[in-house]
C-alpha cells in the first residue's frame, strides 16, 4: 500500500476481508486453558501403588485417538462459536458441544486408565492427574457459559443437568471409569462410601431443619421489633467467628458431662463425640444466615401494601401468609441457599469428632497419604453442594416467576 | 353517615387530633383537606381503626366502630391508599377479589364482581383480570386500587391521598371517574387531599383541618366566598382563591340575558372557568350563550365573570 495510493480503493479492499471480532472472551480464556493444561501437564499420572506418587501421562499418549479428535472436534467448534455474533441458536448449539466435550473428556480419562492399567502390574494405580482436572473444569464452564448466552429456561437447564447425569451413570455403569484410582478406592469401601453419604446428608437435614425452625421465628421477631436486632445479631455474628473445628472441641466438655448427668440423653447418643456435638454445632453456624435472610425478608415487605391488607381486613395471621411470606420467600429461599451449602462444606469438619459423613473418608485419606481416598470424600461433597445450590437456584427462580418478577 | 365525636388522638404527648367532631351525612363526597401534619390521614384511619383514638366516639350508621372486631369493621368499609398497596404476587383479579374472599363470596359470583369493577374503570376485562401490578401503568394500578376498594360494595369507601402519585393527566382523568362513580353508586366517601384543586372539583363538602383541629366544615362554595379565618384564606389562595371560585360557577348565573353577539357559542352549563378560557382563545370579551337546543338565551361578558 502506497501513500499516493487512492483512499477509496483501501476501504473497498477492506470490506473484502470481514474483521474477525471476538463477541465472547470467556471461551477463548477457557480453551487457551484447557490447552495449556494438556500440553503443559499430564492427563493422567500411573503409580506403582495406591501410596506413592505418579509419574504424569499426557493427553495424547494416554487416550484413545477417536476421543483425543472429539475433544480438539468440540473445542475447535467452541472457539469459532466465540468470533461469532450473540444468538440464541447458536449457543444453545454451543451448550450441546460443551456438554459432549465435558463428557468426552471424561470418557478419555476412563478409556486412557484402562489402557495404562492394562500394561501395568495388578498393584498400580492410574489417577486424574492435573491435566484432566484443568480441562475438566473448562469444559463444565464452557457448559455453563453457553446455558447463560442461550438465555434458556428453567426447563432447559434440568434436562441438560439430568442429561449429563444419565451420561455419566451410563458410563459408570459400563465400567468405563473401573481402572481409575478413584473408582478401585469406590469399590474396596463401597458399602462405607454409602453409609457416609447416607450420615453426612443426614446431619445437614438435622442442623438445617431446626436451624429453621428456631431461626425463622427470631428472624420474623428481629423484623418485628427493630432494637431487637443489635443485641441479636452481636451474638450471631459472634458464633460465625468461632472456627469450626473450635467450636467442635469447645463442645466436647458440656455435652459429655450432660451425658453423664442425664443418662437417657447417652443412651439417644448424645455425648461429647459423635452427631451431638456435630448437628448443634451446624445450627450454630446456619443460625446467622437464616435469621439475617428472615429478618431482611419480612421486613423488607412494602409497607404500603400490609397497610392496605389491614385496611381491607385481613387479619394478621393472614397477612403473614398470604402477604409476608410469599413476598419474602426469594429472600428466605436465598438464606436457605447459604445455609445448605454451608453444612454440606462445614459437615466434612464434624467427621473429626466422630461424626461420621464423607469426612471421614477425607480424614482417612489423609492419614494414609492416599490422594485418591481424599477425592473420594471430596468430589462428593462437592457435587452435593452444587446440586443443593442449583435445586435451590432453580426453586428460587419457579417463585418468582411464579410472582411476575 | 359517619360522625367522629370529640376525638383526640396523641402521638408521645402531642395532640395531633385534637377534639374533633364532624358529621358526613349519607351519600356524602367528604374531603379532609390541609397541609401535611395537620391530622387529616390521622383522622381518616380512625374510622376504620387503623389508627386507634385516645378519646372520643366514631359511629357509623349509629353504630360505636369499636362494637366489633377491627377485621369485621375493615371488610364493610373501602380502603384506598397513595401507593395503591396492590398485593405484587397476586393478579389483578386476586387483588380485586381480596375483600370477597375473605368474606366467603362464591367464587363465580367474585369472577362477575371482578369484570363488573373493571368495566366500571374501562379496563378490558379479558385483558387486564390475569395481569400483574407491575404490568400496569401508574393510572391502572390506581384504577385497580379503587375497584378493589369498591370490590365488596361497601356503603363507605375511605380514600387517602389516592391521585397524589400519578401525573396530572392521569389524575384529572382519575378524578373525573370517581366524581362519575361517586354519582353512579351514591356512596359515602371520605377522601384525603392537600390539593385544593381536587377537593373543590371532588367535594360535595370540605372540611379544612389545620393542627389536628377543623378550621372550617362547609360546601366548596362556602369555603371560597367566606373563609372563616386567615389559615382557611391563605390555604384556598388568598386572592387567588376568586380563580378557583370560577370552577365552581355556571355561565347561566352570570350571563345577560336577551343580549346577542357574534361568534362561537358556550353552554348555560358551562363553567365560569371554561367561558373565561374560551374567551382568552378567541380574543373575545364577549360571547353568545346558547343552549343544547340552538336556543339563544343572551351573552356573557369578561366583566360579568369579575362581578
Amino acid at each position: 500500500m502506497t501513500a499516493s495510493g487512492p483512499a477509496a480503493p483501501t476501504a473497498g479492499a477492506l470490506m473484502h476481508f470481514p474483521s474477525l471480532r471476538l463477541h465472547n472472551r470467556v471461551l477463548p480464556v477457557l480453551i487457551a486453558a484447557g490447552v495449556a493444561a494438556v500440553f503443559g501437564s499430564g492427563f493422567l499420572s500411573i503409580a506403582p501403588n495406591r501410596l506413592l506418587s505418579g509419574r504424569p501421562v499426557a493427553l495424547w499418549a494416554a487416550a484413545d485417538s477417536t476421543l483425543i479428535v472429539t475433544i480438539v472436534v468440540c473445542g475447535a467448534l467452541l472457539l469459532t462459536v466465540a468470533f461469532m455474533p450473540l444468538h440464541r441458536a447458536t449457543y444453545r448449539a454451543a451448550a450441546v458441544v460443551a456438554a459432549l466435550l465435558f463428557l468426552a473428556i471424561l470418557a478419555a480419562a476412563g478409556q486412557g486408565a484402562a489402557a495404562l492399567a492394562a500394561g501395568a502390574p495388578a498393584l498400580a494405580r492410574v489417577s486424574l492427574d492435573a491435566g484432566f482436572w484443568v480441562l475438566f473444569g473448562a469444559a463444565g464452564l464452557a457448559l455453563i457459559d453457553a446455558l447463560q448466552r442461550a438465555e434458556t429456561g428453567i426447563a432447559a437447564r434440568l434436562c441438560v443437568a439430568a442429561a449429563v447425569a444419565v451420561a455419566f451413570v451410563a458410563m459408570a455403569e459400563a465400567g468405563l471409569f473401573d481402572a481409575l484410582s478413584l473408582a478401585r478406592e469406590y469399590h474396596t469401601r463401597r458399602d462405607f462410601f454409602a453409609s457416609a453419604m447416607v450420615r453426612h446428608i443426614l446431619l445437614v437435614v438435622a442442623a438445617v431443619g431446626p436451624a429453621v425452625a428456631i431461626g425463622f421465628p427470631l428472624g420474623v421477631a428481629a423484623a418485628r421489633r427493630p432494637q431487637m436486632q443489635g443485641p441479636l445479631f452481636a451474638v450471631l455474628n459472634l458464633l460465625q467467628t468461632i472456627p469450626s473445628v473450635a467450636l467442635f472441641g469447645l463442645l466436647i466438655v458440656p455435652l459429655s458431662a450432660l451425658a453423664t448427668a442425664v443418662p437417657a440423653l447417652a443412651a439417644i447418643g448424645v455425648g461429647g463425640i459423635g452427631p451431638a456435638p456435630a448437628i448443634i454445632a451446624l445450627i450454630l453456624y446456619a443460625l446467622l444466615p437464616v435469621v439475617r435472610n428472615s429478618a431482611a425478608g419480612i421486613g423488607g415487605v412494602d409497607p404500603t401494601v400490609l397497610d392496605a391488607g389491614r385496611g381491607m381486613g385481613l387479619t394478621p395471621r393472614q397477612l403473614f401468609w398470604r402477604a409476608e411470606l410469599p413476598l419474602a420467600a426469594p429472600v428466605l429461599l436465598a438464606g436457605l441457599r447459604i445455609v445448605v451449602v454451608q453444612a454440606i462444606g462445614l459437615a466434612v469438619v464434624a467427621a473429626l469428632i466422630g461424626a461420621g459423613g464423607l469426612g471421614s473418608l477425607i480424614f482417612e485419606g489423609l492419614g494414609q497419604y492416599a490422594a485418591d481416598l481424599v477425592l473420594l470424600g471430596a468430589l462428593p461433597a462437592i457435587l452435593l453442594a452444587l446440586m443443593a445450590d442449583f435445586l435451590l437456584q432453580t426453586l428460587a427462580a419457579l417463585l418468582n416467576r411464579r410472582f411476575g418478577r | 353517615m359517619i360522625e367522629l365525636d370529640r376525638i383526640v388522638k396523641e402521638y408521645q404527648g402531642r395532640r395531633v387530633v385534637d377534639d374533633l367532631s364532624f358529621t358526613v351525612p349519607e351519600g356524602a363526597f367528604c374531603v379532609l383537606l390541609g397541609t401535611s401534619g395537620c391530622g387529616k390521614s390521622t383522622t381518616l384511619r380512625m374510622i376504620n381503626r387503623l389508627v386507634p383514638f385516645d378519646a372520643g366516639t366514631i359511629r357509623i350508621e349509629g353504630a360505636d366502630v369499636r362494637e366489633v372486631a377491627p377485621e369485621i369493621l375493615r371488610r364493610r368499609i373501602g380502603y384506598a391508599i397513595q401507593s395503591t398497596g396492590l398485593f405484587p404476587h397476586w393478579t389483578v383479579e386476586d387483588n380485586i377479589g381480596t375483600v370477597p374472599r375473605l368474606l366467603d363470596w362464591p367464587r363465580n359470583r367474585i369472577r362477575d364482581r371482578v369484570t363488573e369493577l373493571l368495566q366500571l374503570f374501562r379496563l378490558d376485562p379479558e385483558a387486564y383480570r390475569h395481569k400483574y401490578p407491575h404490568q400496569l401503568s401508574g393510572g391502572e394500578q390506581q384504577r385497580v386500587g379503587v375497584a378493589r376498594a369498591l370490590a365488596a360494595d361497601p356503603d363507605l369507601l375511605l380514600m387517602d391521598e389516592p391521585f397524589a402519585a400519578v401525573d396530572p393527566v392521569t389524575r384529572d382523568a382519575l378524578q373525573a371517574e370517581m366524581a362519575r362513580i361517586h354519582q353512579a353508586t351514591g356512596k359515602t366517601i371520605v377522601f384525603v387531599t392537600h390539593d385544593i384543586a381536587e377537593a373543590l372539583r371532588l367535594a360535595t363538602v370540605v372540611a379544612v383541618m389545620d393542627r389536628g383541629h377543623l378550621a372550617q366544615w362547609g360546601t366548596p362554595l362556602e369555603i371560597l366566598e367566606n373563609p372563616a379565618n386567615e389559615f382557611v384564606a391563605g390555604f384556598i389562595g388568598g386572592e387567588a382563591s376568586g380563580v378557583q371560585l370560577l370552577a365552581l360557577r355556571t355561565v347561566a348565573e352570570r350571563m345577560r340575558p336577551g343580549e346577542g353577539a357574534e361568534g362561537k357559542p358556550v353552554s348555560p352549563d358551562a363553567s365560569l372557568r371554561d367561558a373565561l378560557a374560551a374567551m382568552m382563545a378567541r380574543h373575545a370579551d364577549r360571547l353568545p350563550v346558547v343552549d343544547g337546543g340552538g336556543q339563544r338565551l343572551g351573552i356573557i361578558t369578561l366583566t360579568d365573570l369579575i362581578r
